[in-house]
């Protein structure tokens, strides 16, 4: 069923009886062209692009719970393209232009909002490392532009410019940065993967992968064993789990993200804003809530939630830099499961085993990525070549020394 | 979240500041293959339940501490500095 506004009106005059479900809910054949394992944001836009770009229909797309239901259902939604280093530069440019064409792209509304990114600094050294930022962006064709004090003022004239602590001296501004709906971003993906005959099917946790001779055969999951000669590993926050189901280590560790939500107010905050002097970002969802987030955890786990002291950590730096949120009331927190790769950047890439394929390792910068993810991982499972834009992401960049640290910080798991 | 160092007692974990893996204790010969190198700095079993790894009690008595605890509960199973285990510091 295509949407439309047409659509709406006819059915809101017919009782809105029309509407049928978004995507079918079929049984597991016995064997597919190829396996996605994860029906996430990657997953199911790994799906749309293999079904869409490679004219691969017989495929499938196995989740263990509900579509979604990972950290595409709980993020801060962000949309950014402002990377600085060659290798990431080119793959979030690719991304943020399927963002641009992804409603009409999916018939579908992610709500996507081109509201602009406002990365604060507060020193001369900052502002020199964002010059050079911006100059970055704008040699891959993005946009950036620097503000000076007076600039951020006249966008952002909530923030507290009168303190002393951490001066605001300017801002880089990325006006095609924005946000968009994360759930929406999943359903979407899944309804177009499904109308081109994809199988969604939930409720299907794999349990096994099958390798002869140095091949994938297929999987073993909950609801029985199912062949493909291709397989992609689309787990982030569980791929150590599932790669050693093929025997695999991965260059990953797992680590917690918390980010919270307020309850819902006026339209106050109009842009995204990052501050340069704590790791913190915030911007206000379209029901209202403020959304923000901070730093890690800072240490290896799976417990989706997180410590008080990173809580404090946030509420403050938000307090310091906007101190008029510091009476809307929290309503929720949540710490997701992040695969910290050494180097801070994903992996989209072939493994050991012929057939199986992995993308994993997106940090805490995944929502952004999903179309670029699943547009190159689509590439590299249907040609065995890495696209273009993610030729860099390397499962083995560790050992050779060609790493995409973007902070700078060194290659270890426990530094971004 | 609180470790108990085995010299200060029961601290926050504010004190405390993460490494990584006790894969770090394992440290491969000075000609050991590239292999080896890659898996000692970067590959992780990384498991959702029990783990060892390891801890810097920066805020109290420096210590190196190899602290066993469930990635999923965050409940900690032991805590023992790593010059006491045999062989003394890695």
């Amino acid at each position: 069923m295509r949407y439309s506004g047409l659509r709406v009106i006819t059915e809101g005059l017919f009782g809105n009886k029309g509407w049928k479900p978004a995507w079918r809910d079929p049984a597991p054949k016995a064997e597919y062209d190829a396996i996605i394992i994860g029906g996430g944001g990657h997953g199911l836009s790994t799906a749309y692009y293999l079904a869409k770009n490679h004219g691969m229909t017989n495929i499938a797309v196995l989740e263990k719970g509900y579509l979604g239901s990972g950290n595409i259902g709980r993020n801060t939604t962000i949309v950014r393209a402002n990377y600085f280093l060659p290798g990431n530069s080119e793959f979030y440019s690719h991304s943020m232009k399927l963002w641009e064409g992804l409603e009409l792209d999916l018939n579908y509304n992610v709500m996507h909002s081109q509201r602009g990114l406002i990365n604060l600094f507060h020193s001369d050294g900052q502002r020199d490392a964002f010059v050079r930022r911006g100059n970055s962006m704008i040699n891959q064709g993005d946009d950036a532009i620097l503000l000076d004090r007076e600039g951020v003022r006249e966008m952002l004239p909530y923030l507290d410019f009168e303190q002393t602590r951490f001066p605001i001296y300017g801002g880089l501004y990325h006006p095609r940065g924005g946000t968009a709906r994360h759930d929406a971003v999943a359903w979407g993906y899944a309804r177009g993967a499904d109308r081109r005959g994809v199988d969604l099917i939930q409720n299907c946790e794999v349990t096994g992968i099958d390798i002869e001779g140095g091949r994938v055969t297929g999987v073993q999951t909950t609801r029985g064993a199912i062949k493909a000669k291709k397989v992609g590993m689309v787990v982030a926050g569980r791929s150590s789990q599932v790669a050693a189901m093929a025997g695999m280590r991965l260059p990953i560790e797992s680590h917690i993200l918390q980010a919270f939500v307020t309850e819902g107010l006026k339209p106050v905050i109009d842009h995204v804003v990052s501050f340069g002097m704590g790791h913190f970002y915030i911007s206000q969802s379209d029901k209202g809530g403020l959304v923000f987030g901070g730093d890690l955890d800072f240490y290896a786990s799976y417990a989706s939630r997180g410590n008080l002291p990173m809580v404090e950590h946030v509420m403050e730096a938000g307090m310091t830099l906007m101190p008029m949120i510091g009476r809307a009331k929290v309503l929720r927190s949540w710490g997701g499961i992040m695969d910290m790769s050494p180097d801070g950047s994903p992996i989209i890439d072939k493994t050991h085993i012929d057939g199986l394929f992995v993308d994993c390792g997106w940090n805490y910068g995944g929502f952004k990525a999903v179309p670029a993810s699943g547009f190159c991982m689509a590439h590299l499972m249907a040609t065995g070549e890495s696209h273009p834009v993610a030729a860099r992401f390397t499962l083995n960049r560790f050992a050779t020394g060609h790493i995409l640290d973007e902070e700078g910080t060194g290659s270890q798991h426990n530094l971004h | 979240m609180r470790l108990t160092c085995p010299l200060c007692g029961a601290r926050d974990r504010r004190e405390f500041t993460y490494y990584g893996a006790e894969d770090y204790l394992n440290r491969p010969a000075p000609d050991a293959p590239p292999q080896a190198w890659d898996d000692y700095l970067h590959n992780r079993d990384n498991p959702a339940g029990v783990t060892r790894d390891l801890w810097y009690h920066d805020m109290g008595c420096s210590s190196w501490l190899l602290v066993t605890r469930n990635t999923v509960t965050h409940e900690i199973l032991a805590v023992e500095a790593v010059a006491d285990r045999k062989g003394g510091a890695a």
